[in-house]
């Protein structure tokens, strides 16, 4: 059996490899359509938007504490602060928040 | 400059491996659940390093899936992964050694692609080395945790440290919006939309995989037909 786990591991592990390694090997000069770059251009904002909404409101215990984290970490992170402040930020107004509901 | 460039990345790694020892700690629990060792759990991550896929990948051990069923079940759960890939591929220097992207390929997870698109472009591979050098052990270590002993952390704890990930993401995106219109009106209607997704009846069946690679092609691809960028424009954006 332990062998089996192993094997599924190897399999998982490459075919994730494989669609991480393809487009950043094959795709190695710059692209010149203009609405191909505006598109690429575009991806990271969305793809990470629609990561975050709405699923950090089920990550916590309570919708409200993770209401509280995601309005504050948008402040946090509109007045400019780093990955880090924001991120604590986030994880300490959820932490406060949980301990008065 | 090289080394600082490095130890930027570190920095930038602490809150991911922060976020990510909470969720690979949950991830340990369901891997003892599923009969896996702490080994075998910790291996697992170290070689995949991807949430949604290692969850998957438990219930078809499980259940005793096929290896067939085991990769296209990766393929469909980590094919956003392609999509992050194409976008790095515009941001590292076409001249740079080939081996760069073999191993900067490894660290494509939402997370450590969130920070290295939003880095100086041209993306210098020693900035995700050094993203990569603190987040993939924080996975490793957060598995190996929850492997050999679901009950260390208490759950106030967990449940406030798994949304550092989520406030990262923050971080990135919400910063450009003051300077550019378009990326502020982009953000909201996808929040929006990914929120419809998520709790309109029939939308609500499809997977959270699926709805994120839908709703970025679709997006993306409305706003260039509609906001196409020059290269001027795109230069003066940098950083995301």
């Amino acid at each position: 059996m332990a062998y089996k786990i192993y094997l599924y591991i190897l399999v998982m592990a490459g075919v994730t490899y494989l669609i991480r390694v393809l487009p950043l090997t094959l795709i190695r000069r710059q692209i010149r359509n203009k609405t191909l770059r505006s598109f690429l251009y575009y991806v990271p904002y969305v793809t990470l938007a629609v990561m975050t909404f709405p699923a950090i409101l089920s990550a916590t215990s309570e919708i409200w504490s993770a209401l509280a984290a995601f309005l504050i970490a948008v402040v946090l992170a509109y007045r400019g602060g780093s990955l880090f402040k924001v991120a604590i930020g986030a994880c300490l107004t959820v932490f406060l928040t949980e301990l008065f509901i | 400059m090289k080394k600082s460039v490095f130890l930027k990345g570190m920095k930038d790694g602490v809150p991911i491996a922060l976020g990510y020892i909470a969720v690979a700690f949950t991830l340990g629990i369901a891997a003892k659940n599923a009969g896996l060792s702490a080994l075998q759990s910790t291996v697992m991550s170290v070689t995949n390093t991807t949430s949604a896929g290692e969850f998957a990948a438990l219930g078809l051990i499980t259940s005793g899936a096929t290896f067939l069923e085991m990769a296209a079940t990766q393929l469909i759960i980590n094919l956003r992964y392609c999509l992050m890939s194409c976008a790095l591929s515009q941001r590292l220097d076409h001249k740079a050694p080939f081996w760069h992207r073999l191993l900067i390929a490894f660290g494509i997870t939402d997370e450590i692609f969130g920070v290295s698109i939003c880095a100086d472009t041209p993306l210098s591979p020693l900035y995700t080395y050094g993203v990569m050098s603190i987040a993939i052990p924080g996975w490793a270590f957060g598995t190996f945790l929850g492997t050999v002993s679901g009950s260390l952390l208490p759950a106030r704890l967990l449940s406030a440290l798994s949304v550092a990930l989520y406030g990262m993401f923050i971080a990135v995106i919400i910063p450009p919006c003051k300077k550019n219109r378009v990326i502020a009106v982009l953000i909201t209607v996808s929040m929006a939309v990914s929120a419809a997704f998520s709790y309109l009846p029939v939308l609500d069946q499809i997977s959270s995989g699926f709805r994120i690679i839908i709703l970025t092609v679709m997006i993306s691809g409305i706003a260039a037909v509609l906001f196409p960028i020059d290269e001027k424009e795109e230069a003066k954006n940098n950083g995301i």
